[in-house]
């Protein structure tokens, strides 16, 4: 028998009777609780380009219907990225000096031509040859870390799974010294908070933390200057033309983009996982009678769990979009979440189809320029997993109810209880 | 019904009856060519229908398109003048014989 993930009934309640002009989507407590959905549903329908007056990251619109997303997103010219006009992400403090924030710069946050040079410069590391390179590391790794688990007792997955396999990986694609890599989860989970969630107390910390990161970063980049380029992000980096103008906020900046992009991202769809496992046993079944469904199984568990949550953009002039009136400066918000359960767009959206048509047709990597620059690498090491899962396993059991991530960005677990079964 | 050759990076050819009206990342997905994903169904907005062109079709279907088109491709691996998004190249009778390489992976 599957069962969805059902909201909390007064969440559906008030979703459903509160004026619409009053819906806020970044409220981070929906996020703790998973009671998304109906709010999501309501804008879909009601109003897909909704504009919420206030919060507290401000007046914002939201964007929340599969092909309007797609129209934003590949619409760079008039929805900008770039820092300079604003953030890529709701709370401008994430990477923008206001508010107790550092500025924060990356190619995320920019707008052609420096962007495309800047990717360039970074995109070689997950270049097909690179990804066959990598696979067997990723097996032998996940194998390993397997046979570690405990059967017939409770852990959590995430400490146990998602955070190691997904850091042990970008340990490898920095070339990072390998005993010291706990501290790329640390530096991961602070860039996307701010005080009052449990990981910093105040913007000091967390700007003393950054800095840290920064100086670790620094040394091995005139290590790496010295040596021979080879096939690493901090080498590749220190080698490449485009980058030597580099100053330290543009290094710290790219730096936290590829550690943010490349390890919170891929844990959540680690732990998403399990949950998927856990609440469709039918379809964890399905997809251990037949392994080639593998092949949709891995993008179905990456839209299903939507490990990014939002995208923002900012409009650099007034556009009139499907006729709202956004005008130059307001913050545009695109739910990857709630695109990716448009009933118009996908059947059946809320549930995890092992064998769902069309999987590859998500939101999660995001579309256009700033198209999810690891999305491979994510695809290969979540099939490496699933392909363990399903040899293992009869059934994989959460027990209890999982604690969220507590943000609108990273859509994620902190603690899931599991049980395996072989 | 024109007859489009798909090329994988190893040499291997798919010859498929394509319906005219289709596009070149339809025609290969609905018939399960190897190579081409068509991730965001159609729009030029990912980037995994790239295919290279010979000379002598570029110069019938022409280049890639300005627009979200080049900028895609800008951004893709192994892209050159040669290169289109497959889901941009609209087939009709005139395409009989149309041979489109593709790259190793889509990415």
């Amino acid at each position: 028998m599957n069962a969805a993930v059902k909201p909390p009934q007064h969440h559906v309640e008030r979703a459903r009777t509160m004026p619409l002009a009053d819906i806020d989507v970044s409220d981070v407590t929906l996020y703790q609780q998973e009671a998304l959905a109906p709010y999501f549903e309501r804008l879909r329908r009601e109003a897909p380009v909704h504009w919420c007056r206030d919060s507290l990251y401000g007046g914002y619109w939201s964007i929340t219907r599969f092909h309007d997303i797609v129209a934003i997103d590949t619409n760079h010219k008039q929805f900008s990225s770039d820092h300079t006009n604003g953030s890529f992400v709701l709370d401008d403090t994430t990477l923008n000096a206001v508010d107790g924030g550092i500025s924060l710069p990356n190619f995320l946050g920019m707008d052609p031509p420096v962007h495309d040079l800047h990717r360039m410069a970074v995109s070689p590391i997950v270049a097909p040859a690179n990804l066959l390179r990598f696979e067997s590391l990723i097996r032998s790794r996940t194998k390993e870390l397997f046979d570690s688990l405990p059967t017939g007792s409770t852990f959590n997955w995430v400490e146990q799974v998602s955070i190691p396999l997904t850091t042990m990986m970008l340990a490898t694609l920095l070339d990072f010294p390998f005993e010291d890599r706990a501290r790329l989860t640390r530096w991961s989970d602070i860039v996307t908070t701010r005080p009052g969630y449990g990981l910093v107390d105040s913007w000091e910390q967390r700007t003393a933390e950054l800095m840290e990161c920064l100086a670790y970063f620094q040394n091995l980049w005139d290590q790496r200057q010295k040596l021979p380029p080879k096939a690493d992000l901090i080498s590749m980096l220190a080698h490449s033309p485009a980058m030597q103008g580099l100053t330290p906020t543009d290094f710290i900046g790219m730096l936290v983009l590829l550690i943010v992009g490349g390890n919170d991202t891929t844990r959540s769809s680690m732990s998403g996982s399990a949950m998927a496992a856990h609440l469709y046993p039918a379809e964890f079944a399905k997809a251990k009678a037949d392994p080639a469904l593998l092949a949709s199984v891995v993008p179905e568990v990456i839209r299903w769990q939507t490990p990014i949550s939002h995208m923002r953009r900012t409009a650099i002039e007034d556009v009139e979009f499907r006729g709202q009136a956004i005008r130059k400066g307001d913050k545009v918000v695109m739910w990857y979440l709630s695109g990716n359960r448009d009933e118009e767009v996908i059947e059946r959206p809320h549930d995890f189809i092992a064998d769902r048509p069309n999987a590859r047709r998500h939101l999660s990597f995001g579309f256009g320029i700033h198209r999810c620059l690891g999305n491979r690498l994510a695809e290969l090491q979540i099939r490496v997993l699933w392909e363990e899962m399903l040899r293992r396993y009869a059934t994989i059991e959460v027990v209890g109810e999982p604690l969220r991530v507590p943000s609108n960005l990273i859509h994620g677990y902190l603690d899931i209880q599991t049980r395996l079964h072989a | 019904m024109p007859k489009i050759t798909y090329i994988t990076s190893t040499g291997v050819e798919h010859v498929v009856d394509a319906d005219s009206g289709v596009s070149a990342m339809q025609a290969a997905v609905s018939h399960r060519v190897p190579g081409i994903d068509g991730d965001c169904g159609g729009v030029a907005a990912c980037g995994t229908c790239h295919v290279w062109v010979d000379q002598n079709w570029l110069d019938r279907i022409g280049p890639a398109r300005p627009g979200i088109e080049s900028e895609m491709l800008a951004l893709t691996d192994g892209a050159s003048p040669f290169s289109r998004l497959a889901c941009q190249i609209e087939l009709a009778d005139l395409h009989e014989g149309l041979v489109l390489r593709m790259p190793t992976d889509q990415h």
